[in-house]
């Protein structure tokens, strides 16, 4: 017997509707377990000591630091330049062949597996252009992977806005760069924002591609010393630095520190915690720079 | 403000100076390889509204947008002939585009206003254009808002998005925009041809009012508005414009055949 149309679509629906709820529930638990395990670890005192090797009771302070650092030198990279070639692509490149080979190679590089993008930056970062294990050769790295995903999302952005409103600037007499800088972009703002926030987190958690340019080893710092010049201050760019996501990799793997589970389970939730506070502050602020810039309640 | 010009031969501009205040001498535009508008001229005068008429895709539309260059953000559009406006063809190259779309302004089919407070989208253009002093950029955005008759409807609410009005209001606030940068000719693309009918009324007083300072050039799929708003229209078709004369003309007793046809429905 040919099953009916309408119990065809009830099927489907409830297929659809197992499909949904599997991944949220796979997203609740797997979120679930790890504040779980971690949340009972963290304190003041964990979130600002610096780790111990043989005994119980380190922190992870120094590696919050660097991620934090990390994040914000790669971001003062990569936004300027992923918004001005994002720019580029959307509003200056004639359609043709070089436009696409842009396109492709802004793709790829996107897709690029983020331990060859270590690798990578281990060759010319670290040994070429001789930065050593550092924040620097580190934000580099980031840089590589994070910048395609900024020229697109500025791409998309500026894509997204009406073609009138140009016109509209254009047709007042006004520069095309006026016209992008002061029309197209307010308007652009808050996707592009939301996309750059969605790859800092991205950056946050990342650890393949820091393993061989930030290297996996923090120094003594002294958070008194902001001199960035100086080896011991958590300033200088070009000091070694373990960031949190590569802290917990590593004390998983060799850490011989006896409360080192406790340890990898704290800082994980401490890192999902961020890239979740990250998620939801980038739909705050995009909306609330969307009401800001456009005068709508 | 003057435009910068390559000294135009000395005969030809004279000649259309005097009434004109714009006009296209055998004028093409390309898309590609498509001839969209096929060697054109017109003239349109100083203080008259123009209608241009026609069915979709003939033209009338890219004829109108390359009177301010705005085709020239479309990459494959290219003209040939000369459009004469204040003694120089626009088309020569090293032509300030910039400040010619100043002077020619535009209003589109769907209302844009910017995603900015009524205020902003009044006072963005003078203040790009060097008013700087607050009381000066009031004075241009009531100035506005009053001659397109949006003044009362908005002096309590002008920090508000202007996307909260109407869209007849928004029309008319896109139609003050473009008044607040003071153009000497406004291009107008089937400006009612979205809204209510109430709106459209409006727009139509609007447009018989600004001529008395403006030339206006305006595309309408609406015969009825093309005879209640303009002196002269020209009927289009296929890219070629097949005649031009005083509207009333056109619409009692067309010569030619065709424009008879479309203007009394039989086609179009």
């Amino acid at each position: 017997m040919r099953m009916s149309n309408k119990t065809a679509d009830r099927i489907a629906t409830a297929v659809f509707y197992f499909f949904a709820f599997l991944i949220i529930a796979v997203l609740a638990s797997l979120i679930g377990f790890i504040l779980y395990r971690g949340l009972g670890q963290i304190s003041w005192h964990f979130l600002t000591s610096p780790p111990e090797t043989f005994k119980t009771g380190g922190g992870i302070g120094p590696q919050l630091f660097n991620s934090l650092f990390l994040l914000v030198l790669t971001m003062i990279i990569t936004v300027p330049l992923g918004i001005g070639a994002g720019i580029y692509m959307a509003e200056y490149s004639r359609p043709g062949r070089f436009t696409d080979f842009i396109r492709l190679v802004v793709e790829v590089l996107s897709s690029f597996p983020s331990i060859v993008v270590g690798l990578f930056g281990l060759l010319v970062f670290v040994q070429y252009f001789d930065l050593k294990f550092s924040l620097l050769a580190g934000a580099l790295a980031l840089t590589v992977f994070n910048l395609p995903l900024m020229v697109r999302i500025t791409e998309q952005g500026i894509r997204g806005v009406p073609r009138e409103q140009k016109e509209a600037g254009l047709a007042l007499g006004l520069t095309r760069w006026h016209t992008i800088t002061k029309v197209l972009l307010p308007v652009s703002l808050p996707t592009i924002l939301t996309g750059t926030i969605l790859a800092a987190g991205r950056v946050f958690g990342e650890a393949a591609a820091l393993l061989f340019t930030a290297g996996m080893s923090s120094p003594r710092l002294d958070f008194t010393d902001w001199n960035p010049l100086s080896p011991v201050s958590p300033l200088n760019p070009l000091r070694p630095a373990e960031t949190l996501a590569v802290h917990i990799w590593k004390i998983n793997s060799e850490g011989v520190a006896p409360d080192a589970a406790q340890i990898a389970a704290g800082a994980s939730a401490v890192l999902i915690l961020t890239v979740l506070l990250f998620n939801l502050g980038s739909r705050w602020l995009g909306r609330f720079l969307y009401r800001k810039l456009t005068a709508s309640r | 403000m003057a435009l910068s010009t390559q000294s135009a031969p000395g005969a030809r501009a004279e000649e259309h100076a005097g009434t004109d205040a714009l006009s296209a001498d055998n004028l093409s535009v390309f898309y590609g390889d498509k001839e969209a508008v096929k060697k054109v001229s017109l003239r349109f005068a100083k203080g008259s509204v123009n209608a241009l008429i026609g069915p979709s895709g003939c033209g009338k539309s890219t004829f109108l947008r390359s009177l301010n260059r705005m085709n020239d953000t479309i990459p494959d559009a290219r003209m040939t002939g000369s459009i004469w406006f204040d003694g120089a063809d626009i088309n020569a190259p090293g032509t300030d585009v910039v400040s010619l779309r100043q002077r020619i302004g535009m209003v589109w089919q769907k209302p844009n206003p910017f995603y900015k407070s009524i205020y902003e989208n009044i006072a963005f253009g003078p203040r790009y254009h060097g008013v700087k002093k607050k009381r000066e950029l009031d004075e241009i955005v009531e100035s506005c808002l009053r001659r397109t008759a949006l003044w009362e409807e908005t002096k309590d609410r002008l920090h508000q998005s202007a996307l909260s009005l109407s869209g007849g209001q928004q029309q008319r606030l896109c139609i003050a925009r473009t008044l607040s940068v003071e153009p000497e000719v406004l291009l107008m693309d089937e400006p009612a041809s979205a809204l209510d009918p109430v709106s459209t009324s409006k727009i139509e007083e609007l447009i018989s009012e600004l001529k008395q300072e403006y030339c206006i050039v305006i595309v309408t799929h609406n015969m009825a508005q093309a005879a209640r708003v303009s002196d002269k229209t020209a009927f289009f078709y296929m890219g070629n414009l097949i005649e031009h004369n005083d509207t009333n003309i056109i619409f009692t007793n067309p010569e030619n055949k065709q424009t008879d046809d479309y203007i009394s429905g039989r086609f179009g």
